[in-house]
């Protein structure tokens, strides 16, 4: 009994200072275990040839010089992922532009705001296999059943290497651009209405608006949009393995992709060389990270 | 407002602008509305090559019903729930709680914690890979529900702890101080003063994490193997196969497992733009 009055009025005294641990403790000892951890262990594992279930055995560095010392499919992996990163960022401009074309208060405009908006609800995997379908070759493929109208030669986008991939990243735009446009048309809702009308009786107009008075105060947007879309680029895989499921001929590999490839291959499981490939994406992508983190570390200082 | 309103533009650009919208719109949604056609087609409209004309008969009620009863697809749907459910009361109790703790009390390593947070949130899931795939298997979880359920919860906690301190920040601090004054304890504070003023944030989270999870298929087809756990982002590609080149059917299938979320954010659209956004807006 009297160790429980004192560790009552212990806790008492201390609450305010104990309270937010407790609260955090589950979400702390979740996060660490499935994300924090594992980003370590995989550092590990890339140091070593392992099939998933024996041993692991000690390789050092072997599986890095073998990834970077002319592995083909790496290459091609690691191109696409440019690809992807700097087509992925029209999305931005594209969904500028639509919010721009919605911003009217029209009958109905709510209706065609959602939409235009509603394919970024749809999972990436039915949007992959809605593409695939609308890039079949012959009159199946409703694209080539358009094309041809217009006069041009049919296409077969999915099946030629030199083609597929840029399917894809159009069939990842139609959602991604869906975001960005929803961002902008937030954030034009909010673009202070006396600047404007300002600006216009100094007779400013058309792109010269839109760049010098409506784009810096959409930038809290553009933000956000430009940090989705990154992240979207490099993490692209439903798409590729619903697709094309990385062919023809291994054209449309991406890391994230070939990592998985690797790991979970039917010739036997490489988890040290996927872990390898991991790391190697890890850090490509650790550019943008601390890019994004040093920016919301200023906003969060600023808001002091 | 920019751009120029249309009550103050031309005659001209008004009439044009009602006629564009609709034609715009049809472009845009015509990779989507190709399936919609197709899954109302009959078989014999495929083998005679009528692709594009009209169908030769409706058979909308056969061929969702064949999804419906003669394929796993119910049960793909079930477990898709039954993941995706669990998963975002996990989450909104975990962030509501973190949320919490980094949005009102002040200590040392605040600032870290809710910064390792927001960076776990965006590192590539492949890093994550083969040691969550170990996990669970030592945890003997895998190809179960749980296993992936778990997975989600720990890893949307990021986002979520992110949403919800942000949220609380801007709530008014008085109101916490008020209370404290009165004697009122930390743990009441949150359950009786903190949370009841997040309905609009737990509501938003919902439907996000709804979403994200439902259309999750990396992790699924990592963690889950048969029909027994697999939800219906990994179930579409079996179905699939077992209606090889049976167009209308696929078409059918890959639209009865992209509308719960569609339907989610057509009913809670409010909520859902509102999550979407936040930050869109200074």
């Amino acid at each position: 009994m009297a160790t429980a009055t004192t560790q009552r009025s212990w806790y008492k005294r201390n609450e305010i200072a104990v309270t937010p641990w407790l609260f955090l403790l589950p979400g702390i000892v979740m996060f660490a275990l499935y994300v924090i951890f594992p980003i370590f262990q995989s550092f590990w594992i890339s140091f070593h040839q392992w099939d998933g279930l024996g041993e692991k055995t000690w390789v050092g560095l072997a599986n890095y010089e073998r990834l970077l010392g002319g592995d083909r499919k790496f290459e091609t992996s690691f191109w696409n992922n440019l690809r992807w990163l700097v087509l992925y960022l029209l999305a931005i401009p594209m969904g500028l532009f639509i919010s721009l074309f919605l911003n009217q208060k029209v009958f109905g405009i709510r209706l065609y705001k959602s939409l235009f908006f509603f394919p970024f609800v749809i999972s990436q995997v039915v949007v992959g296999l809605v593409f695939s379908w609308f890039y079949l070759p012959g009159d199946l493929g409703l694209l080539n059943v358009v094309i041809g109208f217009f006069g041009f030669e049919p296409v077969n986008i999915l099946g030629r290497a030199e083609s597929a991939t840029y399917g894809i990243i159009a069939a990842g735009l139609w959602p991604q651009t869906a975001y960005c446009m929803i961002l902008y048309l937030t954030g034009l809702n909010s673009v202070d209405p006396e600047q404007v009308e300002a600006a216009r009786l100094d007779g400013a107009k058309g792109h010269r608006m839109l760049w010098h008075v409506i784009l810096p105060q959409l930038k809290p947007a553009t933000f956000i949009a430009f940090v989705v879309t990154i992240i979207g680029a490099l993490r692209s895989f439903d798409f590729i393995a619903v697709m094309t499921n990385g062919g023809p001929f291994g054209s449309t590999r991406v890391l994230s992709f070939y990592m998985f490839e690797e790991s979970l291959s039917e010739f036997g499981f490489r988890m040290g060389y996927g872990a390898a490939i991991a790391v190697v994406l890890f850090f490509i992508m650790l550019g943008f990270i601390t890019y994004f983190l040093w920016s919301m570390y200023q906003d969060e200082k600023g808001a002091r | 407002m920019f751009p120029t309103p249309l009550e103050k533009t031309s005659r001209q650009w008004q009439i044009g602008y009602q006629v564009l919208l609709p034609i715009v719109l049809i472009i845009w949604l015509l990779p989507l509305i190709a399936v919609a056609v197709f899954s109302i087609k009959p078989d014999a409209d495929f083998t005679n090559g009528n692709y594009w004309g009209m169908p030769s008969s409706f058979e909308m009620f056969t061929n969702y019903g064949k999804v419906f009863f003669e394929s796993d697809m119910p049960r793909y749907l079930l477990n898709s729930v039954f993941i995706t459910v669990p998963t975002v009361i996990g989450c909104i109790v975990l962030s509501s709680m973190t949320g919490f703790a980094l949005g009102v009390y002040k200590f040392r390593g605040n600032l870290l914690i809710f910064f390792m947070f927001i960076a776990g949130n965006f590192v590539p899931f492949q890093i994550l890979m083969v040691p969550v795939r170990d996990l669970t298997l030592s945890m003997n979880l895998y190809d179960t529900k749980t296993g992936l359920v778990l997975f989600h919860i720990a890893f949307q906690t990021g986002f979520c702890t992110l949403f919800m301190r942000n949220f609380i920040r801007a709530l008014p601090f008085p109101l916490i101080e008020a209370a404290r004054v009165e004697g009122v304890s930390e743990w009441r504070i949150f359950l009786f003063v903190v949370l009841p003023l997040m309905k609009p944030a737990l509501a938003a989270l919902s439907v996000l994490i709804f979403t994200f999870i439902w259309n999750d298929y990396f992790w699924a087809i990592v963690l889950t193997q048969g029909p027994d756990s697999q939800p219906v982002t990994a179930g579409i590609t079996s179905f699939n196969s077992q209606y090889r080149a049976a167009y209308h059917l696929m078409s059918a299938g890959s639209i009865v497992a992209a509308l719960p979320p569609v339907a989610m954010f057509f009913l809670m659209q409010k909520h859902f733009i509102a999550g979407l956004t936040l930050g869109a807006v200074k």
